[in-house]
């Protein structure tokens, strides 16, 4: 223990490839990424940026707060001691693990106006009209598909982190609840809930600002469209830089999302604060 | 907390419900990868094939290189995971247990940097994979990748070094052995469920990574399966190869299901190490 100070520069050279390669890896690029950044002024008059600011935001706070209710009901469930509960984990774990963009071609077959299993399936069960349903086709109904294949993909996640939290809850807390009379939802109110609480937080904001970058999902199922109407803000931006090769404004674009991002996860970190109890 | 014959039922109905959800956009790309070409896009859908036909994976094969693809994800993956242990290793014992004066600042700097979105970084990422002649180039993914995970790989690896005992270390050094000789003979074998589980994430996250991929590699000689796969999307007269698709999703997705399956524990373990620490 005793030299581990004396040599203290020296031990920075441990950590030094591994900073090096994410210096100039990471780093560099997001720094040049704010420089290469102009035409701010075009922001405000881009018809298409708040739309896409809208989009972007809706699709974040649908997924994260549908994904939230399922994974904590996953967790719960998962959580339970039941046999075969590692294979069902697993299981579980296996939408998360699958490569999106990958996925995402799998769900614009399920999403196929013609053949599509989804369209079929409504029909069968009388909630179309008719089994050819063209859903990547209509603004509303492709929003709701990136949605369904968002929450499907990230909801495992959610569930693992929430799981996480549940572990950390001493036994004898629903034991001293059990004993005051305390019911199954009372308890979970009572003790899960509150004591989750900090999980909960760190997940959402976790999962918000993954969700508010979202571009591979929606690339691949809805390609930003029908007619650019569930672009998100990632990918409008790669669409400006990379089919319109307006670099500047691309990175302008990018550096409003960074800074959406900021203001986001500064407001509900403020918001958990000031709903008490850390 | 005695459950009931009707809460036991119910219970039994939530997990299978929780299992099936997550299977089945996988299950139903196997189905469609098995069916004779004619049944592919049948109206009405047909839930079963006729036949078990596999001209989907031949013709997969045929029609693009999607051998080449495969290898070239395999390639990343493994370079990817070997390079981010090693720096990862390093740079987590240094923070974790050599005392460098500055570390709790950098690490907090590191997961800062994770937290952007792939997109505030690829243009600039782009210019300088041009500069050092990286782009199309499999090497040129594996160290943008290995940067990517680092953050994750160091955090997730210096939790767990904080967690082993520092007095076997103490006696090795005692015993003569330099730092360096401490980390790979003492403590590396020490580490390896920590090693290992970082390594299988990196692993999933190179496999399926679309961004990065999509922007440096134009040119099938380093292309990977994400990538490859969303260009199937045929944006082109003819009419999309589903079958052919399906079948891809299935071959480039098994892995990752075998591996979920295999190391789920060590899977929970290391995301909730990485996103609840952080």
């Amino acid at each position: 223990m005793r030299d581990h100070s004396r040599a203290g520069a020296v031990n920075w050279l441990y950590a030094a490839p591994a900073l090096l390669v994410m210096a100039v890896v990471s780093l560099l690029p997001i720094g040049y990424t704010f420089r290469l950044a102009g035409e701010y002024h075009r922001l405000w008059v881009d018809t298409r940026f708040w739309p896409v600011v809208r989009t972007t935001l809706s699709l974040t706070a649908v997924t994260v707060a549908l994904e939230l209710l399922l994974g904590l009901a996953m967790a719960l469930v998962l959580w339970s001691p039941f046999p075969g509960r590692g294979l069902v984990r697993a299981v579980v774990l296996i939408p998360w693990a699958l490569p999106t963009a990958v996925m995402a071609m799998a769900w614009r077959w399920i999403f196929n106006a013609d053949s599509g299993v989804m369209g079929d399936l409504m029909f069968r069960l009388g909630l179309a009209a008719s089994p050819q349903v063209p859903w990547l086709a209509d603004a509303t109904s492709a929003f709701w598909a990136i949605v369904l294949a968002d929450v499907w993909k990230t909801t495992p996640f959610m569930a693992v982190l929430l799981m996480s939290g549940l572990a950390a809850i001493p036994d004898e807390l629903y034991e001293a609840a059990a004993i005051d009379g305390a019911g199954p939802v009372r308890r979970f109110l009572v003790v899960t809930l509150p004591l989750l609480k900090p999980t909960i937080v760190v997940a959402v904001i976790f999962r918000a600002i993954q969700t508010f970058g979202l571009f591979d999902l929606v690339f691949v199922l809805t390609g930003g469209g029908p007619g650019g109407r569930t672009q998100t803000i990632a990918v409008y931006a790669y669409d400006v830089v990379f089919r319109y090769q307006e670099l500047a404004y691309g990175c302008a674009l990018v550096v409003a999302m960074a800074l959406c991002l900021v203001l986001m996860t500064s407001l509900m970190l403020a918001a958990s604060r000031r709903g008490g109890a850390r | 907390m005695r459950p009931t014959a009707r809460g036991r039922a119910l219970f039994a109905l939530a997990v299978a419900a929780v299992a099936a959800w997550s299977l089945a956009p996988f299950l139903w790309q196997l189905i469609t990868s098995l069916k004779p070409a004619a049944e592919v896009a049948a109206v009405p859908v047909r839930y079963w094939p006729s036949t078990l036909d596999l001209s989907s994976y031949a013709q997969m094969f045929r029609a693009r290189p999607f051998a080449l693809y495969i290898w070239n994800s395999f390639v990343v993956g493994v370079g990817t995971t070997a390079l981010t242990t090693a720096l990862g290793v390093c740079a987590a014992y240094a923070f974790s247990r050599l005392g460098l004066p500055g570390g709790r600042a950098a690490l907090i700097a590191i997961l800062g940097l994770s937290l952007f979105p792939g997109t505030v970084l690829i243009v600039p990422l782009k210019m300088l994979a041009a500069k050092a002649g990286l782009l199309n180039s499999r090497l040129g993914l594996v160290i943008a990748y290995t940067a990517l995970n680092l953050p994750f790989a160091v955090w997730v690896l210096k939790a767990f070094f904080d967690r082993l005992p520092k007095d076997i270390e103490e006696a090795a050094w005692l015993d003569g052995l330099s730092r360096w000789q401490t980390l790979w003979m003492i403590v590396l074998p020490l580490a390896a469920p920590a090693v290992a589980t970082t390594a299988i994430l990196v692993f999933i996250f190179s496999w399926n990574e679309f961004l990065i991929a999509q922007t440096l590699v134009s040119r099938d000689a380093a292309r990977t399966v994400p990538v490859g796969i969303a260009m199937l999307s045929g944006v082109t007269v003819y009419e999309v190869p589903w079958g052919q698709i399906a079948a891809a999703v299935v071959v480039t997705t098994l892995p990752v299901v075998a591996m979920v399956l295999a190391f789920q524990r060590r899977i929970v373990e290391g995301l909730t190490a990485g996103a609840v620490k952080g």
